[in-house]
């Protein structure tokens, strides 16, 4: 059933540079979860996706690797900061960000088994079937396509994001007091 | 490189996002290992991208579009958080229980 | 060229790089301070060196002396990590930046920039968007009120600031059509006035915008809430002292130099200029003046909004970016995108 040989993991430079990258990835999103001080499960998480912008370097993904640092690795200073607020963390170690153990044994049993089931379906579909090698996708190629072939889905995540951006300010504001409203100053 | 290698990795960072989810119990984390769980889908979608040699990028333009869409769910789900914390003073959410009789 | 001379050259313009930009701070440091001086009736720097020009070495030498005090309640890796993560990616960024016309040795042509990217442009962005990861870090890790003061007030400018001047270069990108900065400024070439290229500062309100986003960017004044010495000591670098405040203070010169350095190549023509019919051997020199006095002429108008504009309240910081500068740029990318549609196709009608 299982056909991978070390042969094919270890054949050709790139593997190196995609162990090199992918280990350091593996652990730091095992820190992410386990992490007991909210800024460095923060960090880790950064650095995870730091890794994953680095093998779409190596796929080749030029754009998305970019746009993961941009958006991403951006936008994750905010959950940084809300962390910091909301946990009011102070330097050290944090208790009680997990819930105890015997709910996080189940919880490492179910997705361990997740992670084996889909690992034995990844090795039976697809063996050791190389990925051919990877030419640099040009940004003008994914301009036409996006707005070609996936117009649509373009437009709904455009609304996507707009439904987002109203919801976020209607559920984040601070309702007015009766007095606020009685003065005519109910707006943000 | 091989596919297998690129779906395991996003397999493990996957159920690394699942395990952070289940046992997480401040809303912020939990917030954090679903980003893990999303990279991992990213990963996937762009090896398959490389490995079918998709003519119109099918596979890296997903992934853009995830990337939005985690951001929008960042700030709907902070918003959230947000407001719990302002009502409970807390951001656990095993104290979350109000609907609970 | 062969595999070794690539990865020489790539070495020897990655040295000669980071060599001029830690020389350019050296300069730039005096030249504010002189500036800034006179502008306020002062004489600045006077006493080391002709003119005062080795102020900033002695300062410089003095700071690399001093003993690097660490406070007791500092996170330690997190607040080492902070001043690197500060000048790490302000290198990064001038590497794609072409500062003269490609060079000819021999049989081989040197690009005078790092390197290029396809997504050059995206490049930036991304880089300038971790520049907030040192500031937020430094706050936190220092375990001290006035610098986590500062580091909030960091993240919410810079988050926002960042957007505009995104969304600033998107006129830039469909006008040249391009996102690797090296055929933008190709595209900037080229016959008008007999010398002059058409630089992409026909496209005014993204200049502008960009530009004032940059000042936001870099933490500059009327935009320094971020450190502002006369309300929160000195921001998130309070706590930092001797070598570690030296790499701060550095990272923020180079990146006012980044930033003028990219308004020239993205705006107003990068190294491209009248070369006075110089004879071949001579007409290299002329791109790499060109930049510098461009170049050099943004930085002066750093130093001059910097002597001139009071610092902005807080509530005027976001309502300015989130109320005027995002919105403005909105329309303008809508009013630019109509303006090119219709240089590229023609009018729908006709």
């Amino acid at each position: 059933m299982v056909a991978v040989t070390a042969g094919d993991w270890f054949s050709t430079p790139e593997n190196y540079v995609f162990l090199a990258i992918a280990l350091p990835l593996v652990f730091a999103g095992w820190r992410v979860v386990t992490s007991s001080n909210v800024v460095h499960a923060v960090l880790y998480l950064v650095g995870a996706l730091g890794g994953s912008a680095a093998l779409f370097l190596l796929l080749g993904a030029e754009f998305v690797a970019w746009a993961v640092v941009l958006v991403y690795i951006g936008a994750v200073v905010v959950l940084f900061l809300f962390g910091i607020m909301i946990t009011r963390a102070p330097i050290g170690v944090e208790v009680e960000l997990s819930h105890p153990l015997r709910v996080r044994i189940s919880a490492a049993l179910v997705s361990g088994a997740l992670f084996v089931l889909i690992a034995i379906a990844a090795l039976t579909a697809f063996g050791s079937e190389s990925i051919p090698e990877a030419e640099v996708t040009r940004t003008a190629d994914i301009g036409q396509s996006i707005f070609e072939r996936f117009v649509i889905p373009f437009e709904v995540v455009s609304v996507v994001l707009l439904a987002a951006l109203v919801g976020g300010i209607v559920i984040a504001r601070r309702d007015p007091s009766p007095e606020e409203i009685a003065a005519g100053k109910e707006t943000l | 490189m091989i596919i297998t290698q690129f779906v395991i990795l996003g397999a493990a960072l996957f159920a690394l996002g699942v395990y952070g989810v289940l046992s997480r119990r401040n809303a912020v984390l939990v917030l954090l290992s679903v980003e893990l769980m999303l990279a991992a889908v990213n990963i996937n979608l762009v090896a398959f991208d490389a490995f079918v040699a998709d003519r119109i990028a099918g596979g890296q333009i997903f992934a853009l579009f995830i990337i939005a869409v985690a951001a929008a769910e960042v700030g709907i789900g902070l918003a959230i958080v947000l407001l719990i914390f302002r009502n409970r003073r807390s951001a656990n959410v095993d104290e979350l229980d109000l609907l609970k009789l | 060229m062969t595999g070794w001379e690539t990865l020489l050259t790539a070495a020897i313009k990655v040295a000669v790089a980071f060599a001029l930009l830690l020389s350019l701070t050296i300069v730039l440091v005096w030249f504010e301070r002189k500036i800034v001086a006179d502008m306020q009736n002062r004489l600045g720097p006077t006493r080391a060196g002709p003119y005062g020009m080795l102020q900033t070495v002695a300062d410089g030498v003095k700071l690399l002396f001093k003993e690097s005090v660490t406070p007791r309640r500092v996170e330690f890796a997190l607040y080492i990590a902070a001043p690197i993560a500060a000048l790490v990616p302000a290198l990064l960024i001038f590497l794609v930046i072409p500062i003269g016309r490609p060079f000819t040795l021999g049989d081989r042509v040197i690009d005078l920039a790092g390197t290029d990217l396809n997504v050059a442009v995206l490049y930036v962005l991304a880089l300038s968007s971790l520049a907030v990861y040192a500031v937020v870090l430094a706050g936190w890790s220092s375990g001290s009120k006035y610098p986590l003061l500062g580091a909030v007030r960091a993240s919410a400018q810079m988050i926002s600031y960042e957007a505009a001047m995104g969304l600033a270069l998107v006129p830039v990108i469909l006008f040249t059509g391009t996102t690797s900065i090296r055929a933008i400024v190709d595209a900037q070439a080229g016959e008008f006035l007999s010398f002059l290229g058409i630089w992409n500062i026909v496209l005014v309100p993204s200049f502008l915008i960009f530009f004032i986003a940059g000042v936001a960017e870099t933490n500059r004044a009327p935009f320094d809430l971020v450190e502002a010495e006369s309300e929160i000591v000195g921001g998130y670098h309070t706590e930092y002292s001797g070598f570690r405040f030296a790499l701060f203070f550095l990272a923020e010169y180079i990146n006012i130099f980044n930033i003028s350095a990219l308004t020239t190549t993205l705006f107003l023509g990068g190294w491209h200029g009248p070369t006075f019919g110089a004879p071949e051997w001579l007409a290299w020199v002329f791109p790499i003046v060109w930049f510098f006095v461009k170049t050099v002429a943004l930085v002066f108008v750093f130093v001059w909004i910097r002597a001139s504009l009071p610092r902005m309240r807080y509530d005027q910081l976001m309502q300015f970016g989130w109320k005027r500068l995002i919105p403005l740029t909105l329309v303008w990318i809508i009013l630019s995108t109509v303006a090119i549609g219709f240089r590229r196709f023609g009018a729908p009608w006709g």
